[in-house]
């Protein structure tokens, strides 16, 4: 196990970022309604991974089982229920989502219904796997995205973060889905100035192309100061919450947490960021979900800052929120 | 014949179009070619301007031929005098193009087609062959939604539909057609663009007509306009060579990171 070099300080590092979650006292927290339930997230890797990445917000490992993988007939439980609701989008994260057996099976669920999309790091989709995917997304109408971490354009950037060697073995599976066929998201977690983005991107597609990627699609995804963030880089500072004052002209619609849950093997959550809380677990079920949610978390204070950055289509420039609120409405 | 009332004629085709993006030249053909089809009634369901040139020149075609229109987006922004489009890009790419055509739409809009902008409906409702019929921009909830084919459950539209009491639902905002049937002979479509073409090497553009043959059913119609003419009308006026490339060419070249993996891989860019 060579390629981590984070792991000896682990020990210490999950007694810190496990303890007791504290958060600032905020008087008059605002709440956020589930206006519709449009994207329905699994948490169908548990914690479990297989890289020891320094800034995992969840501190995923492969010692992590605090959520462990959902099986197929679970995701199947939910996925019946969520067409009764009017459900729009799947997301499947973990941990690693291909370390789940069960993973190419839910796909083909999930498919037959609507859109997927898995947040991965690459490194289990060998070319079997990608030809396996490749047949599954030809076999539906909706499209499967894949979402690839990569957090930096070169081996020793990327490498920095996700473990040693984890580069190459990342862009290996890209290139496999690229040879299948797919255009996989490349998402990277922005750990560097945003004055740095476009040069960031330029880098990426650069890189990319030379492994026969042509048409390179690239998210930068801001930095979530929790889990072993908070470690790597630094927590949130005291004033970084959400206040009432600041949800008035707000478009609500932007937050995570206005049109999505995170189904886990242990219930339902109020948004993928929010699982290592227990007060962030809001039901059993879908349905059950339908409730207010406190804003109370610094995690809070990123999606308000940058629009829902767990979505597809969002983006880490931070101008959302700038926008009219006009058509915006459930 | 005074006092003698006349009975309303109920139009028997409707021509239903999204997107202009100031393309007046499409808008011209389109009306002759709906014309010759027997359509006596036409609705656009919005975003009249965006990176075609004069856009000015849409205002008295959509008067003359009594088009009634959704408000878009786009309307809803150059109505209000907002700093963007509002199209609901979130790639600093998409909106950096889609921005260039949003200055320039905004600067040469006259203030009287402004302000007939502003007030524009955000949906129309009318009964057509006993069915209900909704016309909407993005979708019946939110003006700026995506819905594209690859990305929109049956059960999500079932929750639409229900929610708003429709049976059939138009729309565009995406820039692609798509129909999608439900139960009870309801059904989804989104009517594409006459702006610009469909991303699939093609120059030609598409609008739908609604229609009454037993049950009401939608005709996706190709449409052929000068496009080699707005091309260089576009040149013209400076607007950017990616986008007069999209005219030629019929591929996108531009706004293409909002587009899900299915209907992307479909394109050139």
């Amino acid at each position: 196990m060579s390629f981590n070099s984070f792991k000896d300080q682990e020990t210490d590092i999950l007694m810190e970022t496990m303890a007791p979650l504290r958060e600032p006292e905020i008087e008059n927290v605002p709440s956020a309604p589930l206006h519709a339930l449009d994207s329905l997230w699994f948490q169908v890797g548990g914690t479990i991974c297989n890289l020891w990445c320094s800034h995992c917000f969840i501190s995923c490992s492969p010692k992590n089982h605090n959520f462990g993988f959902m099986p197929r007939a679970t995701v199947k439980r939910y996925l019946d229920e969520s067409k009764g609701i009017g459900v729009k989008e799947y997301y499947f994260t973990g941990g690693e989502p291909f370390m789940n057996r069960d993973m190419l099976d839910i796909l083909q669920d999930t498919l037959a219904i609507g859109p997927a999309t898995v947040l991965t790091n690459g490194i289990l989709i060998v070319e079997r796997v990608a030809q396996q995917l490749k047949n599954i997304a030809e076999g539906s109408i909706f499209s499967l995205e894949l979402r690839v971490s990569i957090d930096g354009f070169t081996a020793t950037e990327n490498d920095k973060i996700r473990g040693k060697g984890s580069f190459d073995r990342a862009m290996k599976g890209v290139k496999n889905l690229v040879d299948a066929g797919f255009l996989p998201i490349i998402t990277c977690a922005q750990t560097w100035e945003e004055e740095q983005n476009e040069a960031t991107l330029a880098g990426f597609a650069a890189t990319l192309k030379k492994i026969g990627y042509a048409r390179p699609r690239v998210k930068i995804i801001p930095p979530l100061r929790m889990g072993r963030e908070k470690v790597r880089s630094r927590g949130y500072d005291q004033f970084e919450y959400v206040t009432e004052e600041m949800m008035w002209d707000f478009d609500d619609n932007l937050l995570q947490c206005t049109h999505s849950r995170m189904a886990t093997d242990k219930g339902v959550y109020v948004c993928p960021i929010l699982i290592d809380y227990p007060e962030a677990k809001v039901a059993e079920t879908l349905s059950g979900s339908f409730k207010p949610f406190p804003l109370q978390h610094q995690a809070c204070y990123t999606c308000y800052i940058s629009g829902a950055i767990c979505h597809n289509f969002s983006g880490a420039s931070g101008s959302q929120k700038e926008k009219s609120a006009s058509l915006a409405g459930v | 014949m005074s006092g003698e009332l006349q009975p309303v004629k109920r139009p028997e085709k409707i021509a239903v179009f999204g997107g202009v993006y100031n393309n007046y030249l499409a808008l011209e053909a389109l009306i002759a070619d709906a014309k010759s089809k027997g359509v006596d009634k036409f609705y656009c369901l919005g975003d009249l301007g965006a990176f075609g040139p004069f856009p000015d020149k849409v205002f008295p075609l959509l008067l003359d031929n009594e088009i009634q229109v959704v408000q878009g987006n786009y309307d809803n922004s150059i109505g209000n005098g907002l700093d963007d489009c509002q199209c609901g890009y979130t790639d600093p790419r998409d909106n950096y193009f889609a921005q260039i055509s949003y200055d320039y739409t905004f600067k040469n809009t006259n203030p009287e087609f402004k302000r007939w902008q502003r007030e524009l409906p955000t949906e129309i409702r009318f009964e057509f062959g006993g069915k209900q019929v909704l016309l909407c921009h993005g979708s019946p909830r939110q003006t700026n939604e995506f819905l594209w084919e690859s990305t929109t459950p049956k059960h999500f539209l079932e929750k639409l539909f229900s929610k708003n009491r429709a049976d059939i639902v138009l729309a565009t905002h995406t820039g692609l057609r798509w129909k999608r049937e439900l139960a009870e002979e309801k059904f989804f479509a989104n009517v594409g663009v006459i702006g610009r073409p469909e991303n699939d090497g093609a120059t030609n553009v598409w609008y739908s007509i609604l229609k009454k043959n037993g049950r009401v059913d939608i005709e996706f119609v190709p449409l052929e306009y000068e496009y080699e003419r707005l091309a260089a009308e576009m040149k013209s006026e400076k607007m950017p060579a990616e986008f007069i490339t999209t005219i030629l060419t019929g591929w996108w070249t531009t706004c293409l990171e909002i587009l899900p993996s299915k209907e992307r891989v479909r394109g050139k860019f």
